[in-house]
Parts: C-alpha cells; sequence; structure tokens
C-alpha cells in the first residue's frame, strides 16, 4: 500500500467513526464502544503511519494534488513536520480514547453518547486535516471543523450553565482568532494569487516588508488565540475544564499545539527571510505567558483550571524555543537556529504526554469524588493509590525533574537560551538573559504549584466527607494513565535519541534548506548542544539513580540496626486533637506566592460579618471571607475593546436613518463609485 | 560590632569545669526500674532532650533554660535539646500533672521513640511538690507515664540537673572526665 | 587508578558533610563564648539516630516512608556530579550545571511532599515556605552559574573547574557579583540566616526543620545527614566553582591530597563567614526574602552583562 493510500485509510477511519457514532446513537453502550475502538484503531494506524514515515522516507513524505474548485485544491502535503505532529496527535488520541471508553460511562442515559462520539472523530479527523493541508482555504475548512467540533465537545455536558458560558466564550475568540488567519491568508493570496503554500512560498519572497510584518502580526495574534499566549488566553482556562477529561486532555495535549504547528510553518517552511524583531518578539510574548501562566495556576484551587494555567505557561515555554529559534535565524548563526527549534518541538512533544496525563489522572479523581475543588479533597492515596502514583509521576515531569522528559526539553531550551546570551549583543543579550531568569523562575513556581497540588489532593488526612467514598478507578483507566506515565519516563530516558530525530525534522523545513550544517552525534545516549559545549546523559543518570537508591535502601534498612521495630502512632500533634481544619489547604500553601506577586495578581480580600446584635456589633455571628484575584485582562484589555467596538458602533448606526429613499441613495452612491474603480 | 567581636575576644573562659560536679550514686533517685546499661551506652555520647511542661510553675523550666548558658553549657556534653517528640531520647518533665495535660503528656509520652529515658525534674513532677493534694493536679507524673528517675529540688539548680543528668548517663561515676 | 579516585569521590560527600556543619556550630559556640559541642558531634548524633526505633504516623503513606531514601540517593548522586578535589575526573555525562541544580530540587520536591504527607499544620507550613524560597532561589542560583558558564564556554562543571582564569582583572568583577548572588541561594538553599534558624525550637519560625518534625530513627538520620550533605555539596560548588583554585588536574596522589586540603580550607573560611552572619544577625522577616532572593538574581543578571 502507498503512504498516501495509508493516510487517506487513517482519515477515513475517523470518518466512518464518526457516521457509525451517529448511526448506533440509540444505544448507548454500542456508540460507546464503537467509537472508542474506530478511534483506538484510528490512532494506532496513525502511530503506524508516522513512524513508517520517519523510518523510510527522508524529507517528503508525499504530495497529494487534487483540483475540486478553482481556489480550493485538496492538497496534503506530509513532511516531517506534519509526521511529527500525526504522531503526538495519534499517541494522545491513543490513550484519550481507551480512557474516554469507561470515562463517558457517567453519560449513558443522560446525553446523546452518538453524537459525543461522532464530534470526538471529527475533532481528531479535523486537527488531523490541519497539520497535513498544504492549501490555504483547505487548512481554513479544517481549522473550523476542529473548531467547531471541540465547541461542541466543550458544551457536551449541557446541564452545567458554566460549561456552557464557557463554550460561548471558547467560539467568540476561536472565531476572532481565525478571522485574523483568515486575513493574513487573504494578503498571502493576493501576492501569491493562489491558495497552494508552495504558490505562496514563491509569492513572499517579493513581498514589500509592510505586508511581511504584517502577516507575523496577524498569524502570530490568530495562531497565538489557539495556543493561548497572554492575553489572548482568557478562553482556555474556562473551557479545558468544562469538557469532559479526556477531551481536555486533548484539547490541551494537541490542539493548543496545532496553533504552534502553523506558526513553525509559516515562519519557517513560508518565509525566506526574517527580520530580527520577530524573533524578539515571540521571546518576550514566551517568556511573559510562562510567568503570568504559573502565577495564575498558583492562585487557583479548581484542578483542571490549574492544569489549563500550565498548559498556557508551556506554550510560553515552546514559544521561548521558537523565539530564539528565530533570531538566531535572523542573525545567521542556522545552527543553533535548528537546534532552539528541536528545543521547541521536544517541548511540544513532552508537554503532550505530561498533560494528558495530568488531565486524565485529574478526570479519574474528579470522576470519583463529584467535585473540581482542591480543598475538598486530601488522603486521597489511600483511597486511590494508582491514581496518585501516576499523578505524581505527571507532577514529576511537568515540574521538569530529572529522569523525566520535561527536564530535558527544559534543559535543551536552557541551552538554546545560554548560547543566546554568550552569542548576541548587549540589547538582545540582555532579553536573553531575562528571558532565562523568567524560564528558571517559572520552573521554580510549577514545582511551587505541583507540591501544593499533589499535597493537597492525595496527602494526609481528608478533608471532607466526599473523599471516604472514593474507590480506585476502573482498569482502563489505569491502563491509559499507566502507559502515559511509562511514556513519560522512556521518552525522558531516550532523549539523546529524539534530539537527534528532532534536529533531523527541524533542518528539514525550507528555511534551513541551504546550509550545510554539523552535529555531534549521541554518546552514550546523550543530548548534545551544537558546539559540544554542554551534554547530558539521561539513561546514565538513571542507571546511576537507581543504583544509589537501591544501594541506600538495601544499606539502611537491612544492615543497619536490622531490629529496629517501628511503631505506627498518632501525628505529633501537641496534645490537641487533630481534625481537617488543622491542615494546611491549598489556598494557605500558595498564600506566600501571591502575597509576594500582589502587584501583578491584585489579590482581593472581602469579609462579610454578620453580628449577633447588630447595634452592638460585638459577636460575630457568621463571617465569610473573600479571596479574589482581580482579572486584569477584562478590565484593561478586553472590557476598552469592547466599549470602543460600542462606540463606534453607535455612531455607524447613524446611517440608518429608516428612511428607504436614502437607503437607495447609498446604493446609487456605491454603484458609481465601483464603476469608477473598474 | 567591632566592640562586640573584641569583647568576646577578652572575656575570660567561664564554663563551669565538669570536675566540679559532685553527686554521690546514692543520690540519684530512681523513681520507676533503673535504664539498661546497654541504652546508656547509646547515649553516651550524643542525647536528645525534650522538655515537656505539665502544667509547672515555671521555675524549673528557668533553671533548664539556663544550662544552654555559656557558665553551664551542656551542649559540650553532646546533649541538646529538640523541638519534637519523635526527636527525642529523653523527655524532661516538669510540674504536677495537671488534668488538663495528662493526656497531652500521654501522647508525648507516645511519640517518642524507644529506647527512651523519662526524667521527673523537681519535687513537683515527682510527687507533687508544694501542690500536693490539689485536686487540680494528679501528684506527679508517675501517675500518667512511667518514669525512670526523678531530680529533686524545688527547684534544681542548673548544677544539680547538670550533675545529675551526667550521673545517669554514669559519666561521672565511672572517673571518665572529658577534657574538653 | 581512577576507580579509585571515582569511589573516593563518591563517599566523600557523605563522610566529609557532618564534619562541616560540627564547624559552623563551633564558631557560633566560640563566638557566644560557650565551648560548644565537638566538631565530630553531628556523626555521634547520627550513629545514636541509626540505632534507635521509629514511630510513623497512621496519617502517613508511601511518600513519607520512601522520601528519606530518594533524598539521600539525590545528595549523593549531586556530589558524584560536581567537581570536589579533582577536574580530571571528567564527567561530560551528569555534572551539567542544570543537572546538578534541578536533581537538588528533586529532592526538596519529595521533602516538601514529606512535609505536607501527615497532615500536622507545621509540616505544611513548613512545606510552603520552604517551596516558596526554594521557587525564588532558582532563578538567582541558575543565573548565578551561567556568569562562570558564559566565560568558560561550557555547561559542564568539570570543563569549567579546568578553565584557569578566574582570577584575571578581565572577569574578577563578573565572578564576584557571582558569587554573592550565589552565597545569597547558598544561604537560603540550606537553611541557614537570614532565611531561616538551623537551631530553633519555636515551630512557627522553623522552616526545613518544620518539615522534618514528624522523623524518628533511621529516617531521621538520612534526612539530617542529606541537609548536611546539601550544605556540603553548596560550600563546594562556591569554593570551587568560582575559585578553582589548587583542584587536581593530574591522576597523582600528590595533587588529589593538595586538592582536598585547599577545598577544606576554602571550605573552612566559608563556614567562618556563615558562622559569623549566624552570630551577628538575625533572622529577616518572611516577607523580606523575596528582597533578598530578586537581589541575588539581579547581580547575576548584572554580572552576566559585564562579560
Amino acid at each position: 500500500m502507498t503512504i498516501e493510500i495509508n493516510f487517506f485509510i487513517l482519515i477515513a477511519l475517523y470518518v466512518c467513526g464518526a457516521v457509525g457514532a451517529l448511526l448506533f446513537r440509540k444505544n448507548d453502550q454500542i456508540a460507546n464502544w464503537w467509537s472508542g475502538i474506530m478511534a483506538i484503531i484510528g490512532s494506532l494506524w496513525g502511530i503506524v503511519f508516522a513512524i513508517n514515515s520517519f523510518l523510510h522516507y527522508s524529507k517528503n513524505i508525499f504530495t497529494y494534488d487534487y483540483s475540486v474548485f478553482p481556489l480550493l485544491n485538496l492538497s496534503f502535503h506530509i513532511d516531517q513536520l506534519s509526521a511529527f505532529f500525526i504522531f503526538i496527535i495519534s499517541l494522545i488520541a491513543l490513550f484519550c480514547s481507551i480512557y474516554g471508553i469507561d470515562y463517558v460511562k457517567h453519560f449513558y442515559k443522560k446525553y446523546d453518547l452518538g453524537v459525543l462520539g461522532f464530534f470526538y472523530h471529527l475533532f481528531i479527523a479535523g486537527m488531523l486535516l490541519v497539520v497535513s493541508a498544504t492549501n490555504g482555504l483547505l487548512f481554513l475548512i479544517a481549522w473550523e471543523i476542529m473548531a467547531v467540533s471541540s465547541y461542541f465537545l466543550v458544551v457536551y455536558d449541557r446541564e452545567n450553565k458554566n460549561n456552557v458560558d464557557a463554550g460561548f466564550l471558547y467560539l467568540i475568540m476561536t472565531h476572532v482568532g481565525t478571522a485574523f488567519i483568515v486575513l493574513a491568508f487573504l494578503i498571502m493570496y493576493v501576492f501569491a494569487g493562489s491558495f497552494d503554500f508552495t504558490a505562496i512560498k514563491a509569492g513572499l519572497v517579493s513581498m514589500p516588508d509592510f505586508f511581511k510584518n504584517t502577516i507575523f502580526v496577524l498569524a502570530l495574534i490568530g495562531f497565538g488565540t489557539k495556543a493561548g499566549i497572554i492575553p489572548v488566553h482568557i478562553w482556555l482556562p474556562s473551557a479545558h475544564p468544562a469538557a469532559p477529561s479526556h477531551i481536555s486532555a486533548l484539547m490541551s495535549g494537541v490542539m493548543i499545539k496545532t496553533g504552534i504547528y502553523m506558526m513553525i510553518r509559516i515562519f519557517f517552511d513560508m518565509f525566506s527571510s526574517i527580520p530580527l524583531w520577530w524573533g524578539i518578539v515571540v521571546l518576550i510574548v514566551g517568556a511573559t505567558s510562562a510567568l503570568l501562566g504559573v502565577l495564575y495556576a498558583l492562585t487557583e484551587h479548581d484542578l483542571k483550571r490549574l492544569l489549563a494555567y500550565h498548559s498556557i505557561e508551556n506554550i510560553g515555554i515552546i514559544l521561548l524555543g521558537l523565539g530564539s529559534s528565530l533570531i538566531f535565524y535572523s542573525l545567521g548563526n542556522l545552527t543553533l537556529a535548528i537546534f532552539s527549534l528541536a528545543a521547541a518541538l521536544f517541548h511540544i512533544l513532552n508537554h503532550a504526554v505530561f498533560k494528558a496525563l495530568l488531565f486524565l489522572s485529574a478526570g479519574s479523581v474528579i470522576s470519583q469524588t463529584h467535585t473540581r475543588n482542591i480543598e475538598k479533597y486530601g488522603g486521597l492515596i489511600k483511597y486511590m493509590p494508582l491514581t496518585a502514583f501516576f499523578f505524581l509521576i505527571g507532577s514529576v515531569a511537568i515540574s521538569g525533574l530529572p529522569p523525566f522528559n520535561g527536564f530535558f526539553s527544559e534543559w535543551m531550551t536552557f541551552q538554546s537560551l545560554l548560547q543566546g546570551i554568550a552569542s548576541t549583543d548587549i540589547f538582545i543579550k540582555l532579553i536573553f538573559v531575562l528571558a532565562a531568569g523568567s524560564l528558571a523562575l517559572t520552573g521554580g513556581l510549577a514545582l511551587v504549584c505541583f507540591v501544593k497540588v499533589f499535597g493537597a489532593t492525595f496527602l494526609a488526612r481528608p478533608r471532607s466527607e466526599i473523599v471516604k467514598q472514593a474507590k480506585e478507578s476502573s482498569i482502563l483507566f489505569s491502563l491509559s494513565m499507566g502507559a502515559l506515565a511509562t511514556i513519560c519516563l522512556i521518552f525522558g530516558i531516550a532523549s539523546g535519541y529524539f534530539g537527534i530525530l528532532l534536529t533531523k525534522i527541524s533542518a528539514s523545513l525550507n528555511i534551513f534548506q541551504n546550509a550545510t550544517l554539523f552535529f555531534n552525534e549521541s554518546i552514550n545516549g546523550s543530548l548534545i548542544t551544537p558546539n559540544g559545549s554542554a551534554t547530558v546523559s539521561a539513561p546514565l543518570w538513571f542507571i546511576v539513580f537507581a543504583l544509589i537508591l537501591i544501594l541506600v535502601i538495601f544499606w539502611v534498612k537491612f544492615l543497619i540496626n536490622k531490629n529496629q521495630i517501628i511503631k505506627i502512632g498518632a501525628t505529633w500533634d501537641c496534645g490537641i486533637n487533630l481534625n481537617e481544619r488543622m491542615e494546611i489547604t491549598a489556598t494557605g500553601f500558595s498564600r506566600s506566592i501571591v502575597t509576594i506577586f500582589s502587584h501583578i495578581l491584585r489579590p482581593s480580600i472581602q469579609h462579610e460579618v454578620e453580628y449577633n446584635d447588630s447595634e452592638m456589633r460585638f459577636l460575630h455571628k457568621s463571617k465569610i471571607v473573600r479571596l479574589e484575584i482581580h482579572d486584569v485582562y477584562q478590565t484593561y484589555f478586553y472590557q476598552p475593546i469592547h466599549k470602543l467596538i460600542s462606540i463606534l458602533s453607535s455612531k455607524a448606526k447613524s446611517i440608518q436613518s429608516g428612511n428607504i429613499n436614502i437607503y437607495i441613495l447609498y446604493i446609487l452612491i456605491t454603484l458609481i463609485f465601483i464603476l469608477f474603480l473598474l | 560590632m567591632l566592640k562586640l567581636l573584641l569583647k568576646i575576644l577578652k572575656t575570660p573562659k567561664q564554663v563551669i569545669p565538669e570536675t566540679t560536679f559532685s553527686v554521690k550514686t546514692e543520690e540519684v533517685v530512681v523513681l520507676g526500674e533503673k535504664i539498661k546499661d546497654k541504652v546508656k551506652k547509646l547515649f553516651n555520647g550524643s542525647l536528645a532532650i525534650r522538655q515537656v511542661d505539665a502544667g509547672s510553675d515555671n521555675a524549673c523550666e528557668q533553671e533548664l533554660v539556663a544550662l544552654s548558658n555559656a557558665f553551664y553549657d551542656i551542649e559540650r556534653f553532646g546533649i541538646h535539646f529538640v523541638a519534637s517528640p519523635k526527636h527525642a531520647d529523653m523527655l524532661i518533665v516538669t510540674g504536677p500533672v495537671t488534668r488538663n495535660m495528662a493526656e497531652a503528656l500521654r501522647r508525648a509520652y507516645d511519640a517518642t521513640p524507644d529506647p527512651k529515658i523519662i526524667i521527673a525534674v523537681g519535687d513537683d513532677a515527682i510527687n507533687g511538690g508544694i501542690f500536693k493534694g490539689s485536686y487540680a493536679t494528679l501528684d506527679g507524673i508517675d501517675s500518667v507515664i512511667p518514669v525512670h528517675y526523678g531530680i529533686p529540688g524545688n527547684p534544681p539548680s542548673p548544677k544539680t540537673i547538670l550533675a545529675h543528668l551526667l550521673n545517669i548517663l554514669e559519666k561521672i561515676e565511672q572517673n571518665k572526665i572529658i577534657k574538653r | 587508578m581512577t576507580m579509585f579516585f571515582w569511589a573516593l569521590q563518591l563517599i566523600f560527600v557523605p563522610l566529609v558533610s557532618p564534619f562541616f556543619i560540627g564547624v559552623v556550630r563551633k564558631i557560633k559556640a566560640k563566638l557566644q563564648n560557650r565551648q560548644g559541642a565537638s566538631i565530630f558531634q553531628v556523626y555521634r548524633d547520627l550513629w545514636k539516630m541509626m540505632r534507635k526505633d521509629e514511630v510513623i504516623s497512621s496519617d502517613a503513606s508511601w511518600v513519607f516512608r520512601q522520601a528519606p531514601f530518594i533524598i539521600f540517593a539525590v545528595t549523593i548522586i549531586s556530589g558524584l556530579s560536581i567537581p570536589i578535589f579533582a577536574s580530571f575526573l571528567v564527567n561530560s555525562l551528569t555534572g551539567d550545571l542544570l543537572m546538578v541544580v534541578y536533581t537538588l530540587a528533586l529532592g526538596t520536591f519529595f521533602l516538601a511532599l514529606a512535609g505536607m504527607d501527615t497532615g500536622s499544620a507545621f509540616g505544611g507550613f513548613g512545606s510552603s515556605r520552604e517551596m516558596t524560597i526554594s521557587a525564588l532561589a532558582e532563578g538567582g542560583f541558575i543565573l548565578s552559574f551561567f556568569v562562570v558558564a558564559l566565560i568558560a564556554g561550557t555547561t559542564n562543571l568539570f570543563t569549567i573547574v579546568e578553565t584557569n582564569i578566574f582570577l584575571t582583572a578581565k572577569f574578577f568583577l563578573p565572578i564576584t557579583l557571582a558569587f554573592i548572588g550565589f552565597f545569597i541561594v547558598l544561604l537560603a538553599e540550606t537553611g541557614r540566616f537570614p532565611f531561616d534558624n538551623p537551631a530553633t525550637h519555636l515551630e512557627l519560625t522553623m522552616v526545613h526543620e518544620a518539615m522534618i518534625l514528624e522523623y524518628s530513627g533511621k529516617r531521621l538520620a538520612l534526612i539530617e545527614w542529606a541537609a548536611a550533605n546539601k550544605f556540603f555539596i553548596f560550600l563546594i560548588l562556591g569554593a570551587n566553582i568560582f575559585f578553582p583554585v589548587g583542584i587536581a588536574q593530574t591522576a597523582d596522589f600528590k595533587a588529589i591530597f593538595i586538592g582536598i586540603v585547599v577545598l577544606f580550607f576554602k571550605a573552612f573560611i566559608l563556614c567562618a563567614i556563615i558562622g559569623l552572619i549566624e552570630s551577628v544577625m538575625a533572622k529577616f522577616r518572611f516577607f523580606r526574602l523575596p528582597d533578598l532572593l530578586i537581589t541575588s538574581f539581579i547581580l547575576s543578571a548584572i554580572a552576566i552583562s559585564l562579560i
């Protein structure tokens, strides 16, 4: 079977799954199992397709062109980058589908599962089309399919009004982003004469600088809205919690990366020369998103909103790699540009894996406790030990600690920033220094946040009665979470191999095609920077650490003081009875950081007191304390834009007089105007 | 600050030497069972003490705090005070256990890992002292937890406490005066 | 032969670290006009703790029980990855500076989790404070190392130490600024004044001690030992990365001996400075500490721009 047919079978599998789910929707069970099994088959096919592409093809895997309408060609072009993204999509979709089979069981009899299956398959098919389309119109159609089907998935649990509002905000924001993207493609069409990416590539060479810069800004805002950069991120924290957990994992782990994919495609594959300030802007946007994302995550105690803010933070880290790549390219340092891009791609892969793991574990906890509020959890490690273990692995991975995969992609990003400091002049050097500082601070704050989440959720004593009814989730949950956790570890240990693979992928992009490059081969499976200035070997670290750990445990437990008796007693409570209110809460844990960063976060405290005797005002009957974070984006960014648009609209309303004769006059004026133009 | 540092260098050393401690063996008050030699050898170089105030009038606490100053310097014997009973080897209890502190004292005893030594400091802790017979106290610690030794006095001076401690750990008795 | 030196490097940090804790305590005692415990007291404490029984809270889970082993193993592998007395023991596989920073962060992560695990109020706020300080200190930590990495052209700690150009006039100011930034981070991460008082009994003022209040017996010995190891690792980093004088560059016993003696000398000076700081200054109020940590970050940023 040729590779083209394989790809079309892949898309056909998902379409078949979608249609079949609709056909079977009368029977919940069959619809669920049909959509689950078809999704699993489709994602396995996708993984095999992607791995096959890497093994057997060097640069371009295939191009397929079929003219339907004059502007819309059904043209697909899979190259190394697309195959990489197809791999990521299929990998995460595989485990989310396995998880989803059991997860949606609590929607039986409540909602229509056939519809869920339909939109789920359409969503994944849309994503696959987005990363493989090579015609602008086809791309926009696929983008719309992806956006609209994910909207329906977000509002699936429609009995909760919050979900419907979140979906509405998501729909508006994604279409605002699409508007910017459409404008960018229209400008490209004017200069290229067609929507095909290859024609655009040729047309962009002769484009004046003003339009190139316009396309950059439009693409950054448009794709950034999908990716979730600050300040166009406001849909992310509401939409991701509203969706069912396996959909949240797909959206957060994969869908937002399609925005980054298109950014890479446009900046690295279509443009052939890049001014310096583009890279600086992307770097600054990345540093700000990373820092603000993690700071807002620290203020949250809704489990899924917190994870959504961490997605914003990690997109920031990916943009740091992307920005430094753009800067290195414009300064002529191609080797470092490829390395930084490889760092960004590696972080895309790693983030997809551990974010999916975290969302699936969060979904497992939420399905047992029926609340997303961390303050009601506690002691879950005794009731759900497997979920706790996999959540711990996800937390260690996202905090960037060795030997898991998060550390190695952050290492590559740090190295590229360090090389940036070393090889640039004073102004750009300072920006790189601040970017490195923000990456370090972000890493530290992510650690704080995950100690808080894991500690408050799983450790110590239960803080409410709901916890005591929790049980370990079903085997399918544990299977998918365990597989993702193992992949975190494997990707970490195999990071040397991934480094080389991703460097090859980055080097295959059009912008680097004329460069002669030299890369060191990996020794002992270690990651190496381009000029050999730094190496880190994951397999060796892991082996040494495991050996030392086993040695220490053996020595201390079995050789020293074998006759030690361990008594189980009570926590030392200074003589007072401990109840659940004496444990640290998630709010209390992060309160120090919120206070330290209070100028950025603007926390506010409100007290509402009810007195026993309202004249004497001496003894409280009840007191409510509200801790809130001021939403600066609403106040300073969106409200002014809203006001401006309202004012402009009310001014424009004045031409609507209601008199039909005036309208005929308008038509006459427009006709004369167009006749003069032609 | 320079004046302070110079003052440190100029002040003569005035730590009370060990040779002046004179407590004969028969003066050690044994309340419960005597500690085995093996346990004493365990704590010979390093002892962690947790002080529990079971409703005392703080006279003994002041004498115990004085043990850490530059005159008595209990740290030179490897003895130090710790904050948590889980870190402690020895519980020094003061005060005639009041009713409200009985449960707390029992929990502190349960939290201390074995092997441990329990010492009652002051007459109040040994048998109720000046509060003996009161309705609010339980007249001595041994009604709540098993006690090994007692240090009599109301309150005993730091020198007495230190001498008794060293005697209990049998540092003086075997004439092993450690030259510091 | 190299195997012997690797074995020496493996056991050097756990063997020698309690000695330096004893040295700092002795210096503080002398400044208080006391005699103080002997400099080998910490060895006796660890030995005694190992032979005691344990009491473990019923609320604790496997995280509490296994954390001491993980934390101790982290300090051992960090000890293997830093240049202690020899730079010829080229460790280009785990000796990267970012690896060392994040390996130590792995230890802090598990310690904070263990502090929260028993559900006592002290452990909870101790974890919160420790993580806050550690998060803010990472910026200064990594940037101060970036200064020496930029001068040496590599992030491998052993190669940095071999480049012996630090005391030239050109790099004197950046190195000094970076060292001051690093020193502030040393005080923060090892729990010394003005961040934390390691000898306090007042739980409300504790940061590191609060997290370990529930440990006893062997696990407590491992955690205390790991804290001593971490202190020694930071001393070694401060002494060797910023002032790499006297490190053995050839594989013979004489050079190694000189390397160890010079290390002890440099570590003594650092211990004396720390002992002096702990005797003349009081602990800062908690919300003044971020100012100090941001100062460390800014000093390192200035140092980078001066290179």
